[in-house]
C-alpha cells in the first residue's frame, strides 16, 4: 500500500502542476503601467513555491515507497545530518526566499502604495453602495461638489447625495455608472463607501483596494489599453454582492472627450 | 304577505341612490413652476435589462406631460369612502420587468394580496421600507413563483431594488378602493360614490399632498383639480 | 506533580445516568461530548457546502425540499442570493469554531490530556463540565438563526463592520440572525477561556511523577501551546462581540462611522471605525488558524512516530518549532487587512513575520520528512491519514507565499486562490488530523477496534477527493475568480464553469465518502473486535491502562513515568519500544 500512495503522491503532484505550467486558466493581459511588477513577483513566487511543492510531495512519497513493509529485523536509519542539518538548512533556504521576495518584492507593492499621484493626474470619485459603483467627475470648474448623505436621493439619481440647489460646484458634476478613463493618463480614483464596505477590483488593471466606511481612501493608476474590462466588488456586502459590478471603459482621449460631454449633457 | 312587499320596496329606495344614482369625482392634475428634468438611468450594469430598452429609460420620480399635467399622483377617498373594510378578493400586482417597476406606484387596499412579480432574468429584492406595517426584504430569483404579502395597515411605502439602486417606487396602501393614480396627462376619475361628503386627497411622491372637499348630491360628475408646485431639483 | 497536587478538585465515581453521560465531570466523557458535537456540526456543515456546490452551478435550479428547510430562502427551492450568504456564514461558523476547534484540541485534548500526563482528571472537573456545556448553548444559539423568519446572518464568519453592525437595514439576517451569531460566538469565547485555563493548570500542576515537561508526549505539547494561544485569543474575541452586541442592541458606535446611508436611511451612528473591528476579529483569528492546526500537527506527529517504530529527529526541535509558530502568530494578523486601507508601510511589517512563520513549518515538515527516512513505516488507516496530512499541509502552505506579499494579495485577495489555501492548510490538514486521532485512540475510547478495510476505503477516496475539490480553487484564484459570490454573472467567470461544475462533483462525491466513516464510527462502536490494552505497541500513558479507562483512569495508583515519551527501536532493548512507565533501564550507548 506504501508503494500505491507513492505513485498516488506523485501523480497528484505532477496533475496539480499541469493546468499552471501550461496556463491554463492564468492571469489575463495586463493593462497597466506598474502591474508587470506584480506579474514578475508573482512568477518568482510560482517558481519558489512550485518547487518547493513538487520537491516535498515527491520526497514524501519516496520515503514512503522506500520504507513501508520492511522487515522487522531492518536496521533504523537515521536522516543524515539529523535534525540540526535540517534546521539550518530550512534556515538557509527559507530564509533566502523570504530575504528575495519579501524585500526585492516589496518594489511591486511601492509602485502602487508609497508613490505619490502625478500632478496632472485626473482626479475621478467613485462611491460604492450596496450593489453598484458610481463615479463622478469634477465637470468644468474642477471642483466637486459636497457630499451631503441626508440628500441622497437614489430613485431620482442623487448617489452622492448632492445639494445642487445651494451648491454651484455640484451643479456640473458629471455623475457615470461606468468608469471611463482616458488611455495613457494617469487616474487618482477617490474611493468612498455610501454604506457598507466594499471593494475596487479590476484583474487586467491589477488593482484591488478596500472601500472603507468613514475612511476616504485612494488608489492611482494608467491604463494602457483601451478596451471594456469588469470592476466587481470583493469585500462581502450584502445579498447583491455577486452582481455589484461596473465597466471600465479604457478610451483614447478624443473617445473620452466625447464620452464625458455625452454624459455631461444629460 | 303585504308586509314583506313592503319592507322590499323600503330597502330598494335604501340602496338604489348608491346603484343608480352613483356621481363621480374627475379632474387633472397640474403643477406649477419648473420641475427637474427626468434623469437618464444607466443599467450598464446590468446588461441583460439594458438591452430590454432601446432608449435609455429616465427616472420616474416627476413624470409630466402636456400643459403641465401631473402624472403619477394618487387620487383617493380619504374621508368617506363607502367601501372601508372591504377588501377586494382579487389581487394586485406589481411587476419587475427591464430592471422598472411597472407601475411606478401600484395602490393596494388594506389586507389586499400583493403579487410580485419578476420578468427579468436577474435577481431582484424586493425592499418596501415600511415604517408602520412590518417592514420585509426578500430576494426573487428569476423564474420562482410571485411573492405573496399583504399590509394591515394605511401607508405610503417607498419600494426599492438594492441590487439595482435605481429602481424605486411606490405602495399605497389605503382604506378604501376609490382611488385612481393620474395618467401623464394628469387626468384622474373617481366613478361609482354613493352621494354624501368626501375628502379627496391627492399624494405625490416629493411634492407631497392635497386635499379637497366634495359632496355627492346624485347622479353628477364632479370636476376636482390639484395642482402642485414644482421643485427645480 | 506531587501527589497532593493530583488531588486538587478530586471527585468521586458518577453516580446516575445524568452525572455519567451528561452533566459529567469525566474528562474523557467531556471529551467525547465535545467530539459529538463536532460530529453533528461538520455534517452540517458539509452538507451546507454541499448546497452552496450545488447552487454556484446550477443556479436557477430547484433543490428539491429546499423550500421546506427555508420558505423564504428558497422560494419553490431556489436559493436566493441572501439565502446562499446565509449558508456561507453558518459553514464558515460551525467549521471554524465547533469543528476545527472543537474536535483537534477540546475532544482529543480533553480525553487525552490527563491521562498522557498521568492524571486522574483535569484540574478543575466542574469548570470543564461548564466548558462544554457553553459550548453546547453556544451551538444551539447559532442554529437558532435558521429558524428565525429571514434566516441566519449574511455578513460571512468574518461578520465585518458596518454590514454586521448596522442592523437589518442591510439585509436579510441581519437583524435577530445577527444577534443570534454574536451571542453565540461570545458564548463559545466564554467556553473556550474556561477550557483553555483549565488544560494550561492541568498541565502545569497534575503531571505524574517523573513526567518532566519534556517528557510530554508532543501531542500534550501541542495541547497545551494550543491553550495558551487560546487564551489570549479568545479574550481578543469576546470583548470584539460584546461591542458588537452594543452597537447593534444599544444603538453604540463602536464600528459604525458617521453619514451611513443604508437602504436609503441615513444610520443614527457617529465616531466608529470599521477597522477596528477587523482588527480585533483578525487578533484573533489568524491565531485560530494555529488554534485548528498545530493540535492536529501533534496527533499527527504523536502518531507517525508510532507507525515509523522510532522517534522524531528531535523532539526539542519540534517542540521549539511549535512554540515560534505560536508565539509569531501573533504577529501577523495584519496580512489580512493589505487592501483594507491601513497605511501602506503597515502592510511590509504584517508581511515579514507571515514570511517568517514558514521557517518553523518548514522546520517541522523536514523533520517529518526526514524522520520517515530509515524508519520501519507500518501502513494503518491512522498512519495514512498522518502521511495524509503532511501532504495536505505541504500543498496549503506554499500557497501562503503568494499571500504573505501584500504585491501578489493586490491580486490575489478575496479570489478563490484564498479559498484554496486556507481550506487545504487549516480545513482539510485539520480534518486529516481528527481522522488519524480518530483511527488512532478509537479503542482506548470505546474498547473496540475500528474497521480497517472502511478506513482505507475511506483514506483513499478522502484524500484524492479532497486535492479534486481544493487544488482546482488555486486555478479560479488565478484566473481571478472572485469568492463569496452566489452566482457568477461576471462575464470573465464564463469560462471557468466547467472548473467549478468538476469542483462540485468532487465535493459531491467526497462528502458522500464521509458517509462510510459515520458507519464505520457508529458500527464498530457496537460489533467492532475488542480491543487490548495497546493495540498499537506505543509507549505513552493512555496504553498503559485499560480500554476504555476506568472513570478515575489510572484506577487509583498513581504512575510513575521513568523515560522520554518515544522510547521506540531503541538498541539492546527488550522490545522494540518501551513505554513510559517501564522501570527498564536504557542500554548504554556505545
Amino acid at each position: 500500500m506504501g508503494k500505491i500512495f507513492a505513485v498516488t503522491l506523485a501523480l497528484i503532484a505532477i496533475l496539480s502542476a499541469v493546468p499552471i505550467v501550461m496556463n491554463y486558466w492564468g492571469p489575463p493581459e495586463d493593462i497597466s503601467t506598474h502591474g508587470h511588477a506584480i506579474d514578475e513577483q508573482m512568477k518568482d513566487t510560482m517558481y519558489e513555491a512550485g518547487f518547493s511543492f513538487l520537491a516535498a510531495q515527491f520526497i514524501l512519497g519516496l520515503f514512503i515507497w522506500q520504507y513501508t513493509g520492511r522487515k522487522t529485523g531492518d536496521k533504523l536509519k537515521t536522516f543524515p545530518g539529523g535534525a540540526k542539518g535540517l534546521v539550518i538548512a530550512a534556515l538557509v533556504l527559507v530564509g533566502t526566499e523570504i530575504l528575495a521576495l519579501g524585500v526585492i518584492g516589496q518594489k511591486a507593492w511601492a509602485s502602487v502604495y508609497f508613490a505619490a499621484p502625478d500632478k496632472d493626474a485626473m482626479t475621478i470619485q467613485s462611491q460604492a453602495g450596496q450593489f453598484a459603483f458610481y463615479f463622478r467627475y469634477a465637470g468644468p470648474d474642477g471642483k466637486f461638489g459636497g457630499m451631503h448623505p441626508d440628500k441622497i436621493d437614489e430613485g431620482n439619481q442623487n448617489f452622492f447625495g448632492l445639494d445642487p440647489e445651494n451648491d454651484v460646484d455640484a451643479r456640473d458634476d458629471v455623475i457615470s455608472g461606468e468608469l471611463g478613463v482616458p488611455v495613457n493618463r494617469q487616474v487618482n480614483l477617490l474611493l468612498h463607501s455610501k454604506d457598507v464596505g466594499h471593494s475596487f477590483y479590476v484583474r487586467e488593471l491589477r488593482i484591488q483596494q478596500d472601500y472603507v466606511p468613514g475612511l476616504d481612501l485612494a488608489v492611482h493608476f494608467t491604463a494602457t489599453k483601451p478596451g471594456r474590462y469588469e470592476i466587481v466588488c470583493t469585500q462581502l456586502c450584502g445579498l447583491g454582492h455577486y452582481n455589484m459590478k461596473a465597466y471600465l471603459n479604457v478610451m483614447s482621449q478624443e473617445d473620452f472627450d466625447k464620452w464625458l460631454k455625452e454624459k455631461s449633457g444629460q | 304577505m303585504r308586509t314583506k312587499q313592503m319592507l322590499a320596496a323600503l330597502l330598494m329606495l335604501l340602496i338604489c341612490p348608491g346603484l343608480m344614482f352613483a356621481g363621480t369625482v374627475s379632474g387633472k392634475v397640474t403643477y406649477t413652476g419648473t420641475p427637474a428634468k427626468p434623469k437618464p438611468i444607466d443599467m450598464s450594469k446590468e446588461p441583460s435589462c439594458a438591452k430590454e430598452h432601446a432608449t435609455p429609460v429616465t427616472t420616474e420620480t416627476v413624470v409630466t406631460g402636456a400643459n403641465n399635467a401631473l402624472g403619477n399622483v394618487v387620487v383617493y377617498i380619504s374621508t368617506g369612502a363607502p367601501d372601508e373594510g372591504q377588501v377586494p378578493p382579487q389581487a394586485v400586482t406589481f411587476e419587475q420587468k427591464g430592471c422598472q417597476y411597472i407601475p411606478h406606484v401600484l395602490t393596494m387596499h388594506t389586507g389586499q394580496e400583493l403579487k410580485v412579480v419578476n420578468n427579468d432574468q436577474t435577481s431582484h429584492n424586493i425592499h418596501p421600507l415600511a415604517k408602520t406595517n412590518r417592514e420585509w426584504n426578500k430576494s426573487q430569483p428569476p423564474g420562482t413563483p410571485p411573492i405573496s404579502e399583504k399590509y394591515d395597515k394605511e401607508e405610503f411605502i417607498p419600494v426599492k431594488c438594492n441590487v439595482h439602486p435605481w429602481m424605486h417606487g411606490y405602495f399605497a396602501v389605503l382604506k378604501t378602493s376609490h382611488v385612481d393614480v393620474s395618467k401623464d396627462d394628469g387626468g384622474f376619475k373617481l366613478p361609482n360614490l354613493p352621494p354624501g361628503k368626501y375628502t379627496i386627497t391627492a399624494w405625490h411622491e416629493s411634492y407631497g399632498t392635497k386635499t379637497a372637499d366634495v359632496t355627492i348630491t346624485g347622479n353628477e360628475t364632479k370636476d376636482v383639480n390639484f395642482s402642485f408646485t414644482a421643485k427645480p431639483y | 506533580m506531587s501527589d497532593a497536587a493530583a488531588a486538587v478538585q478530586h471527585h468521586g465515581p458518577p453516580q446516575g445516568f445524568l452525572r455519567k453521560y451528561v452533566f459529567s465531570l469525566d474528562h474523557k466523557v467531556i471529551g467525547k461530548q465535545y467530539y459529538g458535537l463536532a460530529l453533528v456540526a461538520v455534517f452540517t456543515g458539509m452538507f451546507l457546502s454541499w448546497l452552496m456546490r450545488f447552487h454556484l452551478v446550477w443556479p436557477n435550479a430547484a433543490i428539491p425540499g429546499l423550500q421546506w428547510l427555508s420558505r423564504v430562502g428558497a422560494p419553490g427551492g431556489v436559493m436566493t442570493p441572501e439565502y446562499y450568504l446565509s449558508l456561507l456564514t453558518m459553514h464558515g461558523t460551525l467549521m471554524v469554531f465547533f469543528v476545527l476547534t472543537n474536535a483537534p484540541f477540546a475532544a482529543f485534548g480533553n480525553y487525552f490530556l490527563p491521562i498522557q500526563i498521568g492524571a486522574e482528571d483535569m484540574a478543575f472537573p466542574r469548570f470543564n463540565m461548564m466548558s462544554f456545556w457553553t459550548t453546547f448553548a453556544a451551538f444551539l444559539a447559532l442554529m437558532t438563526a435558521f429558524f428565525i423568519p429571514d434566516g441566519p446572518p449574511i455578513s460571512g464568519w468574518t461578520a465585518y463592520a458596518p454590514l454586521s453592525a448596522v442592523g437589518p437595514d442591510a439585509g436579510p439576517g441581519l437583524g435577530w440572525g445577527q444577534n443570534c451569531w454574536a451571542i453565540s460566538i461570545a458564548l463559545f469565547c466564554v467556553a473556550s477561556l474556561l477550557g483553555s485555563l483549565n488544560f494550561i493548570a492541568t498541565t502545569l500542576d497534575l503531571r505524574a511523577k517523573g513526567m518532566t515537561l519534556m517528557r510530554m508526549p508532543i501531542c500534550t505539547w501541542a495541547w497545551f501551546i494550543t491553550s495558551c494561544i487560546a487564551l489570549l485569543a479568545f479574550a481578543v474575541l469576546l470583548p470584539a462581540c460584546l461591542l458588537l452586541i452594543l452597537d447593534r442592541i444599544a444603538g453604540t458606535s463602536f464600528f459604525i462611522p458617521a453619514g451611513l446611508v443604508v437602504s436609503d436611511r441615513l444610520q443614527p451612528h457617529a465616531g466608529g471605525s470599521p477597522l477596528l473591528w477587523q482588527h480585533l476579529f483578525w487578533f484573533f483569528g489568524h491565531p485560530e488558524v494555529y488554534i485548528a492546526i498545530l493540535p492536529a500537527m501533534g496527533i499527527v506527529s504523536h502518531i507517525l512516530i508510532n507507525s515509523m517504530r522510532k522517534p522524531l529527529l528531535s523532539h526539542k526541535v519540534v517542540i521549539g518549532s511549535m512554540l515560534s509558530i505560536g508565539f509569531l502568530s501573533y504577529m501577523v494578523w495584519g496580512h489580512h487587512m493589505f487592501l483594507s486601507g491601513m497605511n501602506p508601510f503597515s502592510a511590509l511589517v504584517f508581511s515579514f513575520p507571515t514570511l517568517i512563520i514558514t521557517i518553523p513549518a518548514t522546520v517541522l515538515t523536514l523533520i517529518w520528512l526526514g524522520s520517515l527516512y530509515g524508519s520501519n513505516l507500518q501502513i494503518t488507516t491512522a498512519s495514512l491519514f498522518s502521511l495524509g496530512f503532511i501532504s495536505m499541509f505541504v500543498s496549503g502552505g506554499v500557497s501562503g507565499f503568494f499571500l504573505a506579499q501584500p504585491s501578489i494579495d493586490i491580486y490575489l485577495h478575496a479570489t478563490y486562490f484564498v479559498v484554496g489555501h486556507f481550506h487545504l492548510v487549516m480545513g482539510v490538514a485539520a480534518i486529516f488530523g481528527i481522522f488519524a486521532g480518530t483511527y488512532f485512540w478509537f479503542p482506548k475510547m470505546t474498547g473496540r477496534m475500528m474497521n480497517e478495510t472502511l478506513g482505507k476505503i475511506h483514506f483513499w477516496f478522502t484524500f484524492v477527493g479532497a486535492y479534486c475539490i481544493f487544488m482546482p480553487f488555486h486555478y479560479l484564484g488565478l484566473a481571478g475568480n472572485v469568492r463569496r459570490y452566489s452566482s457568477f454573472v461576471d462575464d470573465f467567470m464564463a469560462p471557468l464553469m466547467p472548473v467549478h461544475k468538476f469542483i462540485t462533483i468532487a465535493a459531491l462525491f467526497t462528502g458522500a465518502v464521509q458517509l462510510v466513516f459515520l458507519f464505520n464510527l457508529i458500527y464498530s462502536r457496537f460489533k467492532g473486535a475488542p480491543a487490548p490494552d495497546n493495540p498499537w505497541n506505543a509507549t505513552s500513558l493512555e496504553w498503559t491502562i485499560p480500554s476504555p479507562p476506568p472513570w478515575d483512569n489510572f484506577g487509583g495508583k498513581h504512575p510513575v513515568v521513568y523515560h522520554d515519551p518515544y522510547q521506540y527501536g531503541v538498541e539492546g532493548a527488550s522490545a522494540d519500544f518501551i513505554m513510559q512507565t517501564s522501570p527498564e533501564k536504557l542500554p548504554e550507548k556505545s
